[in-house]
């Protein structure tokens, strides 16, 4: 199975929604789409669900080109951000309904409920109601649903939004293996970096209606084709400092000058945009070549086991992410390093020019 | 400003209680400090929407009192106790402007125009809606609306206490940095008592200077997030903040051994001897792999790459143990034991945290 955009746009009262996008998925594979809000993730899942019709472009499933065929005539599954499930029925009978609708056989529908109820753990809850249910059960019950329906294309949009966060780790860790089993094409919409990296599989990065790279997750990550793509996939976003180099001396933003270092030796004389990630930036020196910023605390912030350290690097917001809970004091100097090894060389419109020596290696 | 003290407090939503286990509050003795910021953490059924309700006195509670600065106020409606409230939803007068939703706690009281003026251009530049002052609040969006509701609560200055219940559920995930960042210095600026409810561990340990950890009905520590990241009071607090949460074995302990499945562990301080269930509680940020003979005998299962580190999921006689690696940390085949950082570790008994001796 395959599912191929070919051109495919999508407007909307004259709002360009999704620019012209190829995309070729296939079966059996996991596919996150990651933005933030209003990238267009929604829009683009619409458009393969067959929900809305494109203004330009094909869509081409299996080889055969249903661009108009409406969604009940596709093997679609689509599961929302809000727990969609009915109400007055029981656990089983809503895994249940969309294989009834197909008009499959009791047995059929009973062995297929039971095997999607043990993966999503509802096995003890299938004769309770859905409001009986905790909201991470809610959803599993929707996942459970989508699953029995054994589409060729299941798309998932944020369905791990409206958990709270400890449900979130569990299912994050779940729904890997889940679709490991099945063997279609998976499409997952989220907003969070580190759940596209859990999910594993590939990754299409979409900013402002357009995907800026479609790779391995793992490649995306440690190699984004543009500074847009290393943006969207960094939580907080990476951090960036425009170095002008010129022989053997980099001029930095600030006025202050270090000796050419790392990638920055394999590229010509220029102005550059330099970038690296919260998590690189230390605390304390920790390699003898490793660069030195002075800054101010502006605040921070504590997840439970680490901490967000927001500083002030003359005039410019730089965010870094440490491990642990500290104790730092808000509006005090604090200096931190970076080694050379993790910072990615982007031109100044944003292409990659060298990525950080670290993820080229890996 | 106020302190607030919760004196002898329990509810339970039952007419006769009889046993513990019906109460959805259970006894509760507290003063909460003048001027300080607290957050409420736990998951929904933990009991601390009740505590809330009944600080606001939208709740009666079945046992106790409550004070605001030693005036007993248990049996005040909520309009006499002098309080602003922000809920999970917003609650705005569609039909007023931003500007006057934002001025009517304080005309209601008759402040003067001037000041009226003066405090709602403030509180509109922190909520960032200068712009918007002179627009009706029909049509806006929820985020919008709601930061009208967190405008309006915190723009009376002679409140005895400023209480949040969720307040960011509807916000967009990216105005939420922003929004419990404001809150903080907002915080620093006026000093008002806050009680802040949230499942949320990030917008808690963000926001207070003391979080207070709820779970089935009873408070299971109060701590800065420095307390409750290092020694949990209680194996809930383990599991429940940091990602992954806290590992927990069962363990025997003997003075300053421990001994989990018929292996040694030293635990760097000495305990006496202990009653009940032990276990040995260790975040996955003290625990590392390693080979050779020394540590735990585990199996790898798994390894998520989640970019600023890894997560390596062991197997230990059919037990998880979770593990952080550093991003470029090589894990080879070989690595077949986990050892943990002695001062990361926590003893307890009964799922309550055991100090060491001479600690």
């Amino acid at each position: 199975m395959s599912l191929v955009l070919q051109g495919v746009s999508k407007v909307v009262n004259g709002q360009t929604h999704i620019h012209p996008t190829d995309l070729e998925l296939q079966s059996g594979t996991m596919n996150v789409l990651l933005g933030p809000t209003s990238a267009g993730k929604t829009s683009l899942m619409r458009l393969m669900a067959g929900l809305d019709v494109p203004n330009t472009g094909k869509v081409i499933w299996n080889g055969e080109d249903v661009t108009g065929m409406r969604v009940q005539d596709r093997g679609v599954a689509m599961v929302y951000q809000q727990f969609i499930n009915y109400p007055s029925m029981t656990v089983y009978n809503n895994i249940a309904s969309p294989m009834r609708l197909l008009g499959k056989s009791k047995d059929e529908i009973d062995s297929a409920v039971r095997k999607a109820a043990d993966l999503m753990q509802l096995t003890p809850m299938l004769d309770r109601k859905p409001l009986e249910l905790s909201g991470g059960q809610q959803q599993r019950c929707a996942l459970a649903r989508a699953l029995v329906k054994d589409a060729g294309l299941v798309l998932l949009d944020e369905p791990l939004a409206n958990l709270d966060y400890k449900l979130r780790e569990e299912l994050r860790a779940e729904i890997p293996k889940i679709f490991e089993e099945a063997g279609s094409i998976f499409v997952y919409a989220t907003t969070e970096p580190e759940e596209a990296l859990l999910l594993g599989g590939h990754t299409a990065t979409l900013w402002e209606g357009r995907i800026t790279q479609f790779g391995l997750t793992p490649v995306v990550y440690r190699q984004p084709v543009d500074a847009t793509t290393a943006r969207v996939f960094s939580d907080p976003p990476m951090n960036f400092l425009n170095i002008t180099k010129a022989g053997d001396t980099l001029t930095f933003g600030d006025g202050n000058t270090v000796a050419t270092f790392g990638n920055f030796k394999t590229v010509a004389d220029g102005s550059y945009v330099a970038g690296f990630r919260p998590n690189h930036l230390e605390l304390s020196k920790q390699s003898d070549d490793a660069l030195e910023f002075a800054g101010k605390l502006n605040v921070t912030e504590i997840t439970g086991s680490e901490t967000f350290i927001h500083l002030d690097h003359h005039g410019e917001n730089w965010v870094g992410l440490v491990h642990g809970v500290k104790d730092l004091k808000i509006g005090a100097p604090l200096n931190v390093y970076l080694d050379p090894t993790h910072v990615y060389i982007f031109a100044e419109d944003g292409t990659s020019v060298a990525p950080a020596s670290y993820a080229a290696a890996a | 400003m106020a302190k607030i003290t919760l004196d002898n407090l329990a509810h339970s939503y039952l007419p006769n209680p009889t046993s513990e286990d019906d109460f959805a509050l259970k006894e509760l003795n507290h003063d909460w400090v003048d001027g300080e910021a607290y957050a409420l953490l736990g998951a929904s059924g933990c009991g601390k929407s009740t505590l809330l309700n009944i600080i606001s006195g939208l709740l009666h509670p079945s046992q106790g009192r409550i004070l605001f600065n030693d005036r007993d106020v248990t049996n005040d409606p909520t309009t006499k106790r002098n309080i602003a409230q922000v809920f999970q939803f917003p609650v705005v007068y569609d039909t007023m402007t931003v500007r006057d939703n934002l001025a009517f706690p304080l005309r209601n009281r008759g402040a003067d125009a001037a000041y009226v003026a003066q405090r709602v251009q403030q509180i509109a530049g922190m909520i960032g809606m200068e712009d918007m002052l002179n627009r009706k609040a029909r049509g806006l969006t929820a985020d919008a609306k709601q930061k009208i509701s967190l405008g309006r609560g915190m723009v009376r200055e002679d409140v005895n206490a400023l209480l949040f219940d969720e307040p960011l559920t509807v916000i967009d995930p990216h105005m939420k940095w922003e929004l419990r960042t404001q809150l903080k210095s907002l915080h620093h600026e006026f000093g008002h008592t806050m009680i802040y409810v949230t499942h949320d561990q990030t917008e808690a340990l963000t926001f207070a200077d003391k979080v207070v950890v709820m779970y089935d009905g009873r408070v299971v520590q109060m701590g800065t997030p420095q307390e409750l990241f290092e020694t949990p009071q209680h194996t809930f607090v383990g599991y429940f903040i940091g990602s992954p949460g806290m590992n927990v074995l069962d363990a025997t302990v003997t003075g300053d051994k421990a001994v989990i499945g018929g292996h040694e562990i030293a635990l760097g301080h000495g305990f006496a001897p202990l009653d009940g269930k032990v276990e040995l509680g260790v975040r996955p940020e003290f625990t590392r792999l390693a080979t050779g003979e020394a540590g735990l005998p585990v199996t790898i299962k798994r390894i998520e790459d989640v970019g600023r580190h890894k997560i390596v999921r062991a197997d230990f006689n059919g037990n998880e143990i979770n593990v952080i690696a550093e991003e470029g940390a090589e894990i080879s085949p070989d690595m077949n034991r986990i050892v943990f950082d002695p001062a990361g570790v926590n003893v307890y008994a009964n799922s309550w945290r055991v100090a060491p001796q001479g600690a």
